[in-house]
């Protein structure tokens, strides 16, 4: 079992927690993910280390509730624990040499574009952060941010907040207007890093991308996390999940990511409904 | 007086129109009179050839004398002299190919039913012994096990009973590799495989679960850090081939460890499973050993009204145990063999690129094969016949094409090497690596192979970490 050091919520739908895990604390590297489940029968999900404390021994996540586990595990208090906590898994994103960067994020991918962007800052590495939400309220993580960015960009769907738009739109300025970046590294919706990789490709600046595909076991052994890259079948959990933004089919990594849609829609209402009826 | 019938007691079963629906074991073991009516056909050979098809020489006849005689007990103690896992391999052990191959009875008739009377003595033991085993005391040193399959678990029993505080790692949630996540209930209890685990901890084994060795600690960390004086590696080979045609990364797809998985270790045949699995109509499976067969079997129990076995060679060569074979044909899975799939074809709707079943799996296209020249391996290797192309229908795709050692522990592991297939290179005799004090064994070692010889390799190489230590 792993207790929860600490918990909060960042905003409606989106929570951040502490994790007990010493070992993992100690590892983890930006870029990587830890797989957890919330109790006995549970599903193992994906999610990546936020941040660590080695003294504490604890892993910070960042989570958004879309379906029955991330909803179970926001009805968890502090104090309390969660069945099995493993990791840090996949490779940490490659950050050696890089002098100037863009980070893209979009919605709860800023939560996992966060450690990447402090660590580069902590390197002395020039920082232009271009983060977006739907709207206002959905807002992380903008001190945080700050304090890790040369350069924050803050947009909105509706202009609720920092400028209306999409990411893509002030990036495009920015490439156009001759900003030289020595990479552009995205996390968000697929469809967004689809469009971030359209927009740099142009102008030929190395793009990573960070995929979230479909996971069980994140070690190599189920093959269910598969991608196309550059032709050639790939395992996020152990050859990403950072991928070459330009090699990515991502078209397929729609669709793949869409396999169980009914099966979760289900389970999340029913745990929905299990809730209520404990709360009556 | 012997008894001379030709014929083994057959195994009673769940009947297959029943069983074709559940998830509760197929073979039902024998009663204690089955029991000793077979163990009456065995001739307690001087000679024993049986014992010399065993991979770990289980003295074969004596444990049948015993049971002959009625003690049961006793006969699971004859087991016990060499073979940790009775209740395991008595399920899942190719018989046919070792111990019954060699039976002498079988010569004219059937062989003594070896693997049967081995599973009858170990289900013996479970129910009936009432001691728990008891903790050896302490001899201080301490060793690390990789892995929790039947190598791994092997080692750990061995050399706690010689007073060693073993600690097994294990990167899954639950200890059991491929006993647990691979072979279903179907075919091997998880309660049997539990059983182990518990005695393991009742000898004073530690298990560690959720600790992926060369991402949560290195080898080199367990040794230096936390003074374990030797480790054992049992990672096992779980690293799944596809065949990299067209289609492969369609929806509806999946490897067979994935859909093992799923299944097996997370339950998502219940019907208040967290983990989805596709409820597929047609499935066919490419393939033909026993992770084909139980990929086969598990998703006719999930439902699918036509499952096919697509194998490239012919009946002869399937690599399955002779029994799964049967009892797959029993339940009505088809044998699409001396076929080869050549792409898989997922649906396209041009009208409405949003349709959800847009990606999905709507057939496969295969090609028929007849049999040529024997090859390296000494079977007939399958050619294609042109133009023999025809499309199945099919909604999911299981590929059972076998799998590979991960890379994982050697890619983080300075000092051990491995052959151009990814196992890990070691002495025969002692499982002893290329790097001091780390030994390995089983499929990390073979490749794909069986419990039998993953659990010798777990033998073996306790024996010789024992050696090592107590040599110094
Ligand atoms: C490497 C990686 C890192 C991730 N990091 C984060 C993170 O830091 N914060 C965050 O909020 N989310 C992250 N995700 C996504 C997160 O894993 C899913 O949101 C979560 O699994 C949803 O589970 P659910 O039961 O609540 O929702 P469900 O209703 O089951 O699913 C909702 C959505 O999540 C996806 N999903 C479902 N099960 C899995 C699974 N086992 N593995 C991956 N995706 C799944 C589905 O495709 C679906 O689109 C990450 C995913 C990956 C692969
Ligand atoms: C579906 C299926 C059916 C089979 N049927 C039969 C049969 O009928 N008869 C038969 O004899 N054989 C059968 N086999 C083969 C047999 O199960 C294997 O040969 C045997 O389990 C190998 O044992 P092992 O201990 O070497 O490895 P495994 O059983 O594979 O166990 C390895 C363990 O190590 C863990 N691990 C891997 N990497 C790490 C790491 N880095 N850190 C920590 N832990 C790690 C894995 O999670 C796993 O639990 C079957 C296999 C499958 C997949
Ligand atoms: S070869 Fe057959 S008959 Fe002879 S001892 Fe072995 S099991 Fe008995
Ligand atoms: S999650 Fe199973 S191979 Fe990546």
């Amino acid at each position: 079992m792993y207790k929860i050091l600490t918990m909060k919520a960042l905003n409606p739908t989106v929570m951040q927690m502490e994790i007990e895990s010493p070992l993992v604390a100690r590892k983890a590297q930006p870029g990587q993910f830890i797989i957890l489940r919330v109790d006995e029968d549970g599903e193992r999900i994906p999610l990546t280390v936020a941040g660590t404390d080695p003294a504490r021994g604890a892993v910070k996540i960042i989570f958004q509730i879309v379906g029955a586990t991330t909803y179970k595990l926001s009805l968890k208090s502090e104090g309390e624990s969660i069945q099995d906590f493993v990791g840090p898994l996949g490779k940490p994103t490659e950050l050696e040499g890089l002098k100037k960067v863009a980070i893209v994020g979009g919605g709860v991918g800023c939560a996992i574009a966060l450690p990447i962007a402090e660590k580069l800052h902590e390197m002395g590495c020039e920082v232009h952060s271009y983060v977006g939400f739907r709207n206002k309220d959905l807002v992380i993580l903008e001190d945080e941010f700050k304090a890790a960015s040369d350069k924050l960009i803050m947009m909105t769907d509706d202009g609720s907040y920092g400028r209306q738009g999409v990411v893509t739109v002030p990036l495009q300025e920015a490439l156009e207007a001759g900003e030289a970046y020595d990479e552009v590294i995205t996390i968000g919706p697929l469809i967004m890093m689809k469009f971030v990789v359209a927009t740099t490709k142009p102008f030929g600046v190395k793009t990573t991308v960070s995929m979230n595909p479909i996971m069980i076991d994140g070690t190599g052994m189920c093959g269910g996390c598969r991608l196309t890259v550059g032709g050639k079948t790939k395992f996020a959990c152990v050859d990403g999940p950072d991928f070459d933004g330009f090699e990515v089919d991502f078209d397929e990594a729609m669709s793949r990511g869409a396999s169980y849609r009914d099966f979760e829609k289900h389970a999340y209402d029913e745990a929905c409904n299990l809730f209520k009826k404990e709360v009556q | 007086m012997p008894n001379m019938s030709l014929k083994k007691n057959p195994m009673p079963a769940q009947e297959p129109e029943v069983r074709a629906h559940n998830f509760k074991e197929v073979a039902l073991g024998y009663t204690e009179e089955q029991a000793i009516d077979e163990a009456n056909r065995c001739l307690n050979c001087k000679n024993p050839l049986c014992v010399k098809g065993c991979p770990v020489n289980v003295p074969i006849p004596q444990f049948i004398k015993k049971v002959q005689e009625g003690d049961f007990e006793g006969a699971y103690q004859v087991i016990s002299l060499t073979s940790s896992l009775p209740a395991v391999c008595g399920r899942v052990c190719p018989q046919e190919t070792q111990c019954e191959a060699k039976c002498i009875r079988g010569i004219k008739g059937e062989p003594v039913g070896i693997g049967r009377l081995e599973r009858f003595v170990a289900d013996y033991h479970n129910e009936h012994a009432t001691e728990a085993p008891e903790k050896p005391a302490s001899n201080g040193h301490k060793v690390a096990v990789v892995g929790s399959g039947p190598a791994g678990l092997t080692c750990a029993g061995d050399l706690a009973k010689k007073g060693y505080d073993v600690t097994v790692f294990e990167a899954f949630h639950l200890a059991g590799g491929v006993l647990v996540y691979g072979i279903p209930e179907f075919r091997l209890p998880k309660a049997i495989v539990q059983k182990e685990v518990d005695t393991l901890k009742t000898l004073g084994v530690k298990v560690e679960t959720n600790m992926v060795i060369g991402k949560t600690l290195t080898i080199d960390e367990l040794m230096e850090e936390y003074g374990f004086e030797a480790v054992f590696v049992g990672s096992g080979a779980g690293l799944p081939r596809f065949m990299r045609i067209p289609g492969e990364s369609l929806k509806g797809v999946y490897s067979a460890n994935e859909f093992l998985t799923r299944n097996n270790l997370m339950k998502a045949y219940r019907d208040d499973a967290t983990t989805p699995i596709l409820r597929a109509k047609k499935v066919a499976v490419v393939g033909g050993g026993n992770v084909a067969m139980d990929a086969a079997r598990t998703a006719l129990r999930l439902g699918a009204e036509e499952v096919s076995i697509v194998y490239r060679r012919s009946l002869e060569e399937l690599p399955a145990r002779k029994e799964e074979v049967e009892h797959a044909m029993e339940e009505g899975i088809q044998f699409r063999l001396l076929n080869n799939p050549v792409e898989i074809l997922g649906y396209n709707n041009p009208d409405d690129k949003r349709d959800p079943k847009n990606g999905s799996v709507i057939g496969m296209k295969c090609i028929k094969m007849e049999l040529g020249e024997p090859d390296a391996s000494g079977r007939r290797s399958p050619i294609e016949i042109p133009g023999s192309e025809f499309v199945l229908d099919v909604d999911c795709v299981i590929m059972s094409i076998g799998t590979s050692p991960n890379p994982l522990i050697k890619d983080t592991t300075a000092g051990l090497e491995v052959n151009r297939w990814g196992g890990i290179i070691v002495t025969e005799e002692t499982g002893a690596t290329t790097k001091p004090g780390v030994y390995a064994g089983g499929d990390a070692v073979t490749g794909a192979a069986t419990v039998i010889l993953a659990m010798g390799a777990g033998k073996t190489a306790a024996a010789a970490i024992d050696k090592q230590i107590m040599g110094e």
